[in-house]
């Protein structure tokens, strides 16, 4: 049976610089013996003295790892594709076996790999509002294994939170949205630490709060919130992950400093009434989920630096056509925040600004 | 010209429920204005004192016309304008 074999970075060296080798076998052990006999050096990473497999190696045949199937005697056939993933010692942030096998499926692919892995389980990611968007993208980055996610939110949880927060459950009626929050992120990944924030974010807290993260990701469900969070992020330096959505559309796109912001996309909020929100119009609850993932997508990509983010465009979704557009979104020289002369360079006062406090104990992210 | 204009969920109930209309016009104002003719009371969520709005955005097709000649951008036949409010929820 002639199968492939995926060399992961580390041992590539040993591979003649192979990714992918070709090798013969009935049985993983047979497929190994023979990549041993071709690589002699391979062989003493992939069999410890008594020929066993190390328990810091995991061997994968199409994704499932052997200790789950029959070990060496695992039999494989023409076109299988099997995996080498050891764990990856050095320094605090070493890759256990169980960390391996959780993250497997981002490991094997050569554009994460267990460098990758590393850099996710390193980040520090800030999650404004634990609701519809929130919630998605706090569950996706969790299960990635991102380090460190913070989230700030006051609200607590209400019945009507549950036709789209996934965060939250029957029981949470009434607990306040951060420790659901918590509680159920660390039930699907204990390894992630996740940082609560109790509080509405002001102009009094929001410097303070970003200074702590690598990225944020905007799920407010106000404007007054999205203009603070988009100048205290530029202001920061840091990436601003955006996402709304209203009824059956969502919009998302990525700001890095100095390529655009929210100002330069909407250069002032509506009056308020002008626009309702989610709480007044109402919002198809799945679409929250497409648009959190887009949004968890790009956060992993921005901490992986891989592929194309979403910057410097507007992505369009509307979900009753199932339509996705881009449009452009630029940098505006004029912008008061990013432009050429910049006006805005501290925090404002963005309740006048917009019109519309902060949200602070009443109202529902949306 | 003949255009379409598009617009968001929460406008389709100013264009009679559809989410885009045709139009004609030589510029994005005269389209605009060719829609309000139908639809009045359309132009209010777009424009003030004769400007774009400053929380809406409309697209000639990919290209936002602020970054145009705003509303005096030119038309052609087949383009797509796409009016865009704000959306605050999350």
């Amino acid at each position: 049976m002639a199968v492939t074999v995926y060399i992961p970075t580390p041992f590539r060296k040993l591979t003649g610089n192979q990714t992918y080798l070709k090798a013969e076998g009935s049985t993983v052990g047979e497929v190994l013996d023979g990549l041993g006999n071709s690589y002699p050096a391979l062989r003493h990473m992939i069999y410890d003295d008594s020929d066993e497999i190390p328990g810091h190696i995991n061997i994968y045949v199409n994704n499932q790892e052997i200790h789950s199937l029959q070990g060496k005697a695992t039999p494989v056939a023409d076109g299988d594709e099997m995996a080498v993933i050891p764990a990856i010692a050095g320094g605090a942030t070493a890759l256990t076996p169980e960390q391996v096998d959780r993250y497997s499926r981002h490991i094997i692919m050569p554009q994460v790999g267990p460098a990758g892995q590393r850099k996710l389980m390193e980040a520090k990611v800030l999650i404004v509002g634990a609701g519809g968007l929130g919630g998605p993208v706090a569950l996706y980055l969790a299960l990635a294994g991102v380090g460190t996610i913070g989230i700030v939110d006051f609200d607590v949880v209400d019945l009507s939170n549950l036709q789209r927060q996934v965060l939250h459950q029957n029981d949470d009626v009434g607990k306040p949205k951060v420790q659901s929050a918590k509680e159920t992120l660390n039930a699907y990944n204990p390894d992630v630490n996740v940082v609560v924030h109790e509080s509405p974010i002001t102009s009094d807290n929001a410097m303070e709060f970003i200074a702590q993260y690598d990225i944020v990701v905007n799920g407010a469900d106000n404007f007054t919130t999205r203009y603070l969070v988009n100048d205290a992020s530029y202001m920061s330096g840091k990436t601003l992950v955006d996402g709304s959505i209203l009824l059956f559309d969502g919009q998302a796109t990525v700001f890095v400093p100095g390529q655009g912001c929210y100002r330069c996309l909407f250069p002032a909020p509506p009056p308020p009434g002008m626009v309702p929100s989610c709480a007044e119009a109402g919002v198809l609850g799945a679409l929250t989920g497409i648009m959190g993932s887009i949004q968890a997508t790009e956060t992993l990509k921005q901490i992986l630096g891989i592929g194309e983010p979403l910057v410097s465009r507007l992505l369009l979704v509307d979900a009753l056509a199932m339509d996705f557009r881009i449009v452009k979104l630029r940098r505006d020289p004029k912008c008061p925040l990013c432009g050429d002369e910049p006006t805005i360079t501290e925090l404002i006062d963005y309740e006048g600004f917009c019109g519309a406090p902060f949200p602070g104990g009443h109202e529902n992210n949306a | 010209m003949a255009v379409e204009v598009r617009v968001t969920a929460n406008m389709q109930k100013l264009l009679g429920g559809q989410k885009s209309v045709k139009a004609d016009g030589a510029t994005v104002r005269d389209a605009l204005d060719d829609v309000d003719r139908r639809y009045p009371g359309f132009k209010d969520m777009v424009m003030t004192d004769g400007q774009l709005h400053r929380f809406v955005n409309v697209y000639l097709n990919d290209e936002d016309v602020r970054f145009l000649e705003k509303l005096d951008t030119s038309l052609k036949d087949g383009d797509i304008l796409s009016v865009l409010p704000a959306l605050a929820g999350g």
